[in-house]
């Protein structure tokens, strides 16, 4: 056995072969069947479910030695979870991680799509709470299935009616509902109703939901479209104020709270997007310029 | 009857980083339908098969998933093989997830596993192995930008196929060293 094979305690990648040839397996059907929740056999990983366990799962099954993997959460890979997950795989795969969305060819995500266009050969994983879009209306598994089976989508349109009737507009602003290639209603993961557009790409898009047993998959350049209603189409929402460091207008911002006498500051929520802005020379209102700091 | 020593030999000798690079083409195969992908990490199964399906079997196949085995690739060389590495129990056309053979030899698509309404992901992959004479069409749809060019060993059936989406079988055509993939929601039209 020559020292690479033997280095660190845990297999390539953390799975044993059997159990990454199950997601492998359930991985091709997701693409076969766009759209379509094939269930797995999720596995306990070495973090608490809702930490990402779907998407590390997935992660771990497509991962070759040559990939350089990248982890955002909300966006941003300096959080508790990016970090952890990233140092997950620098230790038990050996790969190269960065931070940058254009260097990276596996891309791990919680709640948001990059603002940067993926490019073919990159793979975006999501990591997904609750798969199944139609849940809150309907808690049984056999009834959604049935409903999944039938293209009995109604309900998920009563839904946004609902929305309209009280709100005066569909309300529902994340983890928006989209019909993937004119058959399967999908649940896009709780990223913002902005990212939506996005999820048409040249990327491939692998979802895992790890508590709930599920993987779904979005080729590349497959039709995705929010349901709306004609009089009232889909519409893309984010902050109306330019990134308070960069300057950026059509970046999703956060906003952050500065002092307790009602001070904030709007973010861009993809700090990698932000900061190749500030490399560049742009400044907000709020930031002060790169070469000065 | 002890096995051939064929059938212990021809597997990874680093399994799970060959089988990792193996199944990202074969990944990114089935994400780009039609796209032929050459494999370098290569197993090696007794002849008829080509290092690509032998690639194939290792990277997706183990006793959880039967296996057809069609026409000339039914002998005992490629079962002891099978047995061997993949420890997947050997079955007939109907109860198969995954099948291989030459396109003659896999015969009827029907007789595969086509997936229920509920459970469309529950039906067989294809492995069709070797040379085939091909009709030219036209291929779109999910993984394709624009309409590409392929050769299909036949067009009616595989419309047949696709006509029943979310049902249907999934293909890998497997030839020498590289393979590429048809999933069932690729639309087959006539060449232009």
């Amino acid at each position: 056995m020559s020292a690479e094979q033997i280095s660190g305690e845990y297999n390539f990648a953390y799975l044993d072969e059997q159990t990454k040839r199950m997601i492998r397996r359930a991985l091709l059907k997701g693409l076969a069947i766009p759209g379509y929740q094939v269930p797995f056999a999720s596995r306990e990983m070495p973090m608490p479910y809702g930490w990402g366990t779907g998407g590390v799962q997935i992660s771990a099954a497509i991962m070759v030695p040559e990939d350089r993997f990248k982890v955002i959460d909300q966006g941003a890979d300096d959080t508790t979870n990016a970090v952890s997950i990233r140092r997950f795989f620098e230790k038990v795969a050996q790969v190269e991680t960065t931070e940058k969305t254009t260097e990276a060819t596996v891309i791990q995500t919680r709640h948001r799509i990059p603002e940067r266009d993926l490019t073919e050969g990159q793979v975006l994983v999501y990591q997904v709470p609750i798969p199944e879009p139609l849940r809150f209306l309907e808690p049984s598994e056999v009834e959604t299935r049935k409903m999944h089976a039938l293209e009995e989508y109604g309900l998920m349109h009563v839904k946004l009616y609902e929305d309209i009737a009280r709100h005066g507009e569909i309300a529902t602003s994340y983890a928006y509902p989209v019909k993937v290639e004119g058959r399967y209603v999908m649940d896009p993961s709780p990223i913002p109703k902005f990212d939506n557009p996005k999820l048409e790409m040249s990327g491939i898009q692998l979802f895992g939901a790890g508590r709930e047993q599920r993987i779904y998959a979005i080729p590349p350049h497959t039709q995705v479209v929010s349901l709306d209603f004609e009089d009232y189409p889909f519409q893309r929402m984010k902050a109306p104020q330019c990134c308070d460091l960069c300057g950026a207008g059509e970046s999703y911002l956060d906003e952050v709270i500065t002092d307790d006498a009602g001070g904030r500051m709007y973010v861009c929520s993809d700090t990698d997007f932000c900061r190749e802005r500030r490399e560049a020379g742009h400044v907000g209102a709020l930031g002060v310029a790169e070469d000065a700091a | 009857m002890a096995m051939a020593s064929e059938a212990l030999m021809g597997g990874f000798s680093d399994a799970p980083r060959q089988s990792a690079r193996a199944f990202r083409a074969a990944l990114e195969a089935m994400a780009q339908p039609g796209s032929l992908r050459e494999l370098s990490d290569l197993a090696q199964a007794p002849a008829p098969v080509s290092p690509a399906a032998a690639t194939l079997l290792l990277v997706l196949c183990d006793p959880e998933t039967p296996v057809h085995l069609a026409g000339d690739h039914d002998r005992a060389e490629v079962r002891d093989w099978i047995t061997f590495h993949c420890g997947a129990p050997l079955t007939g056309a109907g109860e198969a997830a995954f099948a291989l053979g030459t396109w003659q030899a896999l015969g009827a698509l029907t007789a595969y596993p086509q997936g229920t309404a509920e459970y469309p992901d529950r039906s067989a992959t294809l492995i069709v192995d070797g040379a085939w004479q091909g009709v030219e069409v036209s291929l779109s749809g999910p993984g394709l930008k624009q309409a590409r060019a392929a050769l299909l060993p036949e067009r009616s059936c595989f419309e047949a196929n696709r006509a029943q989406f979310p049902l249907g079988l999934d293909f890998y055509f497997t030839r020498g060293a590289s393979l590429w993939a048809l999933p069932r929601s690729t639309r087959i039209e006539e060449a232009l």
